[in-house]
């Protein structure tokens, strides 16, 4: 796995300048609590990005900030070379970035095939005449979107005969994959995955990392993640930034990361921190099991 | 998996369920009764019988299906000419068919955007102020007191007062109720759930008291509506080609009113299964998921308010001229419910479910309410009428509904789902989430 990631670390190099996604010092604050706090932060293009934190670090709202739900109370956020602060949700997404969510939200009662449809959306022209008249134009649009759904669902590994299945009645493994494929079916440019292994077994995740290998290196996608599993999180990223009570404590290569004495901190408070880099100093195994495992490993 | 072949395969292959054939007779019976009691040609209402009947019984063939929609079609047509030319239950029918198209349109707006609408029959009012104002004498002094018309035939043309086509009226309808389908939406775009449902309720009354109150309200020395005398009398249709339509002959309004509910099943079917259907049902489902998948949330709803709104300004229209007169009466709150009502017996978001949903209702309110059950309470001795509580017999019914089959008559596809599985799945599969979560970590 990660050596997919080296082979093509190359051309993920020269995203110097050429950053697809930067936010300059935002800062959210919800009433008197302030959930993110001057955060600095670009993804270059075509490279595979993680976010981490204990809970309550302000990932998601982090998250929700780049994707429009969420206006941040200062700072400023360009994509793709055009500032984005404070721009409607549905525009970004036609810009070209999409996401999925933390805790899954397909259109329940919709088949796979519209979920996927409904992600295209921004890229259709259908009007209201033109969908009730259904012109040529429309209906070589309806077969296109269709077909293209179906084509993307295959390619997240949902099974031919599920496409027609109502997506609630998917099994949780494939409703994972058909949110991504929701998203994956706009082409975007910089695909946001919040969350993406919740929930899932340790062979799953696996496939998941693999599969946003593939996803990058086939379409040419940049990732941006937020995630728990470390081991996806070391296995998958180029780099890694790290918040924790809204602030960015810390960012680099997984390596650094890793070593850093300040997340190793968030992760485990002071007294765990110090535990363990007594017991990394003593070379003897765990200071802590149940907790070590959290954070590290 | 296994159990999805499992549960397919057998269906087609099982002979009709005994409990069905019962059913399908005992409606045999009802339709008799129901048919002799609304002075229903007795013949069509055992052809209509038989064509369920089919229906039901090969529900597995795409191809019966399709030839039961085209008897059908067949059936509404020749309706009509196995009754008088007056007939009450033509009338009644004809009554019905434009209270479908106002039940279609709420549709669009209750069941497929899932925007709560409380005060509809705005819509309804703004249709029928359009043809007051447009095809009837109202304005004594248009056109210099001469009167102004427009491809209208010898007997409107030549009275004072405004007097256009119907079409044309009907596209200025659509118009004016498309407008104000999208200002009533403006102020509910930032409002979610019951809070929708508040401010179009308070805008079906602002538009009522309008209309109430119109005769005070001058607009360069123009009364704005007659208030509760209402204004009447409105022009009969008077299609192209056709003789105007007069009020003992009810066949050509009946025929208006089909045409009108084609058109309108028409665009709705079209709309459903479209990049704006797909969008409407994104966004009843989760706002802010649909967002972030690209559909524009102002546009959406504004959309599903416009047309929506735009059915019940075509349907107002060609009441206004069926009913002879634009009453501040008509245009009450109740309105709004009963239409509703009418949606949701049928089935929130199933097409066929609020046809049928407004047909049963109007025959219900117009019929059996006042022809039919009227006496019987007096009958077994009580000193009341049946009229008196035909909004208790409508909650009754829907209280009866949503114990009995909460999706519907004819349940929406999804709705089915949700209510029946429970979409509530979604909220045990995060539990299980994290249950896992918590045991991996």
């Amino acid at each position: 796995m990660t050596d997919t990631g080296a082979g093509t670390a190359p051309p993920v190099g020269d995203g110097q300048d050429g950053a697809l996604l930067s936010a300059r010092n935002v800062s959210k604050i919800f009433g008197g609590l302030v959930a993110v706090e001057d955060v600095t932060f670009e993804i270059p293009e075509r490279s595979i990005v993680s976010i981490i934190g204990p809970n309550g670090a302000g990932k998601t709202t982090f998250f929700n900030m780049l994707t429009g739900l969420y206006k941040p109370s200062y700072g400023s956020i360009s994509f793709a070379g055009r500032n984005i602060t404070g721009r409607r949700p549905d525009r970004i997404m036609k810009d070209g970035m999409a996401r999925t969510f933390q805790n899954i939200r397909l259109f329940g009662t919709m088949s796979a095939v519209e979920n996927v449809m409904v992600g295209q959306h921004s890229r259709m022209g259908a009007g209201l005449f033109g969908s009730i008249l259904r012109v040529p134009r429309v209906g070589r649009e309806e077969r296109a979107v269709t077909e293209k759904a179906h084509e993307v669902l295959s390619y997240v590994g949902i099974r031919e005969e599920h496409h027609d299945t109502l997506s609630v009645n998917l099994s949780y493994g494939e409703q994972r994959r058909l949110e991504i494929a929701r998203a994956l079916a706009s082409d975007p440019k910089l695909l946001l995955l919040d969350e993406p292994t919740a929930g899932m077994n340790p062979q799953e995740s696996a496939e998941l990392t693999d599969f946003m290998h593939k996803v990058r290196d086939e379409r040419g996608l940049t990732i941006l993640l937020i995630e728990h599993d470390m081991q996806v999180v070391m296995g998958v990223s180029e780099r890694i930034t790290v918040l924790d009570h809204g602030l960015k404590i810390a960012e680099g290569t997984p390596e650094q990361v890793r070593e850093n004495p300040r997340v190793i901190e968030a992760y485990l408070g002071k007294q765990g921190a110090a535990e363990a880099e007594a017991g990394a100093a003593k070379r003897a195994q765990p200071g802590q099991p149940g907790q070590g495992s959290d954070g590290e490993t | 998996m296994m159990a999805v072949a499992v549960e397919q395969r057998p269906e087609g292959k099982l002979k009709t369920d005994p409990r069905t054939l019962a059913a399908l007779a005992v409606a045999l019976v009802v339709t008799l009764w129901m048919a002799s009691e609304i002075e229903m040609s007795i013949f069509m209402a055992i052809v209509l019988w038989a064509i369920i009947a089919v229906r039901t019984i090969f529900h597995e063939n795409e191809l019966v299906n399709r030839l039961t929609v085209v008897a059908f079609v067949v059936w509404a047509i020749a309706l009509p000419f196995f009754h008088d030319e007056g007939a009450g239950f033509i009338e009644d029918a004809t009554l019905a068919l434009a209270y479908a198209v106002m039940a279609l349109g709420l549709n669009i707006i209750v069941g497929f955007a899932g925007l709560l609408d409380l005060g509809y029959v705005a819509f309804y009012a703004l249709g029928a102020l359009t043809a007051g104002w447009f095809m009837s004498g109202f304005f004594v002094n248009a056109g210099g007191g001469e009167g102004v018309s427009l491809f209208v035939g010898e007997p409107a043309s030549t009275l004072p007062g405004i007097h256009f086509n119907f079409l044309i009226v009907l596209i200025i309808a659509v118009c004016v109720t498309t407008i104000a389908g999208m200002l009533i939406g403006l102020p509910t775009l930032r409002l979610r759930g019951d809070y929708i449902a508040i401010v179009t309720l308070a805008f079906g009354e602002i538009v009522g008291r309008i209309v109430i109150n119109g005769d005070q309200i001058i607009i360069g020395g123009e009364k704005l509506t007659n208030g509760r005398q209402g204004i009447t009398p409105i022009d009969k249709i008077d299609l192209p080609f056709l003789e105007p339509f007069k009020s003992l002959d009810l066949r050509p309004w009946y025929f208006v009113a089909l045409g009108l509910v084609v058109l309108v099943l028409f665009v709705n079917y079209r709309l459903r299964d479209s990049r704006l259907g797909r969008a409407w049902i994104a966004l009843r489902e989760d706002e802010v998921a649909a967002a972030s998948m690209g559909v524009p949330l102002v546009k959406t709803k504004l959309l599903a308010y416009g047309t929506g709104a735009a059915f019940g300004g075509l349907s107002g229209v060609f009441l206004g001229s069926y009913l002879n007169t634009v009453n501040a009466d008509q245009f009450q709150f109740s309105f709004s419910i009963f239409v509703l009502a009418m949606v949701i017996l049928g089935g929130l978001g199933s097409i066929e479910g609020v046809m049928l949903g407004a047909v049963v209702l109007t025959f219900i309110n117009f019929n059996f309410i006042p022809d039919v059950f009227n006496d019987y309470p007096s009958k077994i001795g009580l000193d009341f009428d049946l009229t008196e509580l035909s909004f208790g017999i409508f909650g009754f019914l829907l209280v009866i509904m949503m114990v009995l089959r909460p999706e519907g008559l004819i349940p929406e596809r999804r709705r089915k789902l949700e209510l029946k599985e429970g979409i509530g799945v979604g909220d045990t599969e995060l539990g299980t989430t994290e249950t896992m979560f918590e045991a991996k970590a």
